[in-house]
């Protein structure tokens, strides 16, 4: 018996799964498809609806995907590592809300635009930080489930921001504010006498400021920012290894030295952080903040990390399928807009659209055999 | 020769249950010793205490002639003792160089070191090269783990151990859930790694694995140690025998 299995063992190499070319397709297809599905529509958009394909309504996609974006980045993180943050979108609220009242309160106390605005900034960041804080420490040291934890910090962020705001929009915001908020890197003027304005913003009026477009305004520009340096984190440094690591095997990730509670801690900092961001810049767009400002794009940014292909399982994903998610769900807004579909319509396409993502995911699972490998 | 690992009458008791009773233990570089027993016989609570996982009630360990106390398992991964488990602890979605050099990657510095990024061309390397001398054939060392056989993550994981020179490894199951040329293949790599100098202790329920990969068999039989012999001297029904409770080499009357 036991010569038997040693004379046998050294001519065979070690085998390995062999997938079918059907298998390959799929694997393929879950890849892609998202970008595919992206171009796609803007064809199709562009195709039906006049005025989809423009500078202008490029812009306006840009802009509506700021807060989708920045939530979804975090997500990313967080849903990568096997965990989940719900309360993003209420932190973002509470965020724009505490930023303004910090503003306007130092605004009018005589203090200098600028500083003011940036004392908003660290008291809006600074305040998700804390959030962001304490839903790490009870998920990582606690053990608590990271949906019951964060749910009930979204409850109290969501109780606070109204408290503070009593109910109404904090307003009172300075100019500085708005202008970042709305005002551009690039500026284009169409018709006789315009062109491209960089960092300047032309002297037009009346009529002609119909016809001028923000290019790149300065969320848009930050976002952009953001996501660069999400991507270079969680794709090129040790901190991305790690957060992989946790999500497709913790107790493999704790064995091999990981400093898994810590990193979770931070994750969940991260992904608060990055809400607390959008709800600066809310309330710099605005021109005000408002308890409610993310109320409704929590769930579109967990839309657009499963439609990035994030398993919400942990261990996979990559930073610009979020980002490729983020653009679907607002090209199909304004497109169906466009095409005078009716706009509740819009809900019913992204559902079924998140639900073929997840197949999409279950699929590629079942191919590669994770449930054995797990 | 020096051992490199000897325990003196190791005891852990478990409330009123003892599960390694004055169990004692050598193991010296370059040998492969294969630890048998039945279930609840004790093997795992032993190699528990060696690995840190848990401390010995009495007792004493000495590993390299020098008596210490293994308080976690990370310290005693620092001494060089690994033990690779049966769910071999492998991220499933990381690739294979990775998995190898997970918690302890190469990176390359920046700005005097404020911007750090992984060095995947030296980790890649570094595990390519691994894997030639222990002359393990896998698709690619940027597979994914979960892509791979029982047999491949089985040398991963043993692979991993080496790099961070293992100097003593310990082995749960190596062979469970594998197919019969890759339960020899990993055999192999045991023998490989004795030849090497790394002594490794297996575990196994498959006494004809013990039987083909091991230079000593230590039978334990309710927590107490009732066999130590040279694997050529004995045989599959004598081992059987100790493992049922019907010989004990060290009773006391």
């Amino acid at each position: 018996m036991v010569s038997e299995a040693q004379a046998e063992a050294p001519s065979l190499p070690l085998a390995g799964k062999r997938r079918t070319t059907s298998q390959q397709v799929i694997l393929l297809g879950s890849k892609v498809w998202s970008w595919l599905f992206l171009l796609a529509l803007i064809a199709y958009f562009s195709w039906q609806g006049t005025g989809f394909f423009s500078l202008r309504n490029s812009q306006n996609i840009l802009v509506a995907i700021v807060p989708i974006v920045l939530m979804g980045l975090g997500q990313t993180f967080v849903i990568i590592a096997g965990g989940i943050d719900l309360s993003v979108g209420w932190l973002m609220g509470l965020s724009s809300v505490i930023s303004a009242l910090v503003i306007r309160e130092e605004y009018n106390a005589g203090v200098a635009p600028w500083l003011a605005i940036i004392q908003g900034l660290l008291a809006g960041v600074g305040v998700a930080l804390a959030a962001g804080l304490i839903n790490g420490v009870i998920v990582a040291k606690l053990r608590v489930p990271p949906f019951i934890v964060t749910l009930g910090v979204s409850f109290v962020a969501r109780g606070i921001g109204f408290l503070l705001a009593k109910g109404n929009i904090i307003a009172g915001q300075p100019q500085l504010a708005r202008d970042l908020g709305n005002e551009a890197l690039l500026y284009y003027v169409r018709g006789e006498g315009g062109g491209w304005y960089f960092l300047k913003k032309p002297e037009v009026t009346g009529a002609q400021l119909r016809m001028m477009d923000r290019v790149f305004t300065w969320p848009v520009v930050i976002a952009a920012v953001v996501v660069i340096v999400a991507m270079f984190i969680l794709h090129k440094t040790q901190f991305g290894r790690h957060t992989y690591a946790i999500g497709g095997n913790r107790e493999a990730a704790l064995r091999a030295g990981v400093p898994v509670d810590r990193h979770v801690i931070l994750l969940y900092m991260m992904s608060a952080g990055t809400a607390g961001l959008a709800g600066v810049m809310h309330a710099w767009r605005f021109s005000g903040g408002a308890a409610d400002a993310g109320d409704a794009l929590l769930m579109m940014s967990i839309a657009a990390v499963v439609i990035g292909g994030v398993s919400l399982f942990g261990g996979q994903g990559r930073v610009i399928g979020t980002v490729i998610g983020a653009l679907i769900l607002a090209v199909l807004q304004t497109g169906l807009i466009m095409i005078n579909v009716k706009t509740f319509y819009q809900y019913v396409v992204v559902g079924i659209i998140v639900i073929l993502a997840v197949l999409m995911d279950q699929a590629r699972d079942l191919i590669v055999g994770r449930a054995e490998a797990a | 020769m020096e051992p490199l690992l000897s325990v003196k009458n190791l005891t852990k008791r478990f409330g009123g249950l003892v599960a390694v009773n004055r169990v004692s233990l050598d193991v010296h570089p370059g040998e492969v010793v294969g630890l048998v027993g039945d279930n609840g016989a004790g093997k795992s609570t032993l190699i528990k205490m060696i690995s840190g996982v848990y401390q010995p009630n009495e007792g004493e360990i000495y590993f390299d002639g020098k008596l210490v106390h293994i308080a976690n398992p990370s310290q005693a991964r620092d001494m060089g003792i690994e033990t690779i488990y049966q769910d071999l602890a492998l991220a499933g979605n990381l690739h294979m160089s990775a998995n190898i050099f997970l918690g302890r990657e190469r990176k390359k510095r920046y700005l005097g070191g404020i911007i750090r990024v992984l060095d995947e061309k030296f980790m890649l390397q570094e595990s390519q090269k691994l894997l030639e001398t222990l002359d393990v054939h896998i698709p690619s060392v940027t597979a994914k783990i979960e892509y791979l056989s029982g047999g491949q993550r089985q040398a991963v994981a043993i692979a991993r151990a080496l790099y961070w020179d293992a100097r003593l490894m310990i082995m749960d199951e190596p062979t469970n859930n594998l197919g019969v040329s890759e339960q020899a293949k990993v055999l192999d790599l045991i023998r490989r790694l004795r030849d090497q100098g790394v002594p490794v202790i297996v575990i196994s329920h498959t006494i004809r694995d013990i039987f083909a990969v091991s230079d000593r068999i230590v039978v334990l039989h309710r927590g107490r140690k009732v066999a130590d012999k040279r694997t050529q001297d004995t045989s599959t029904e004598e081992i059987i025998q100790y493992i049922m409770g019907a010989r004990d080499d060290y009773h006391r009357n």
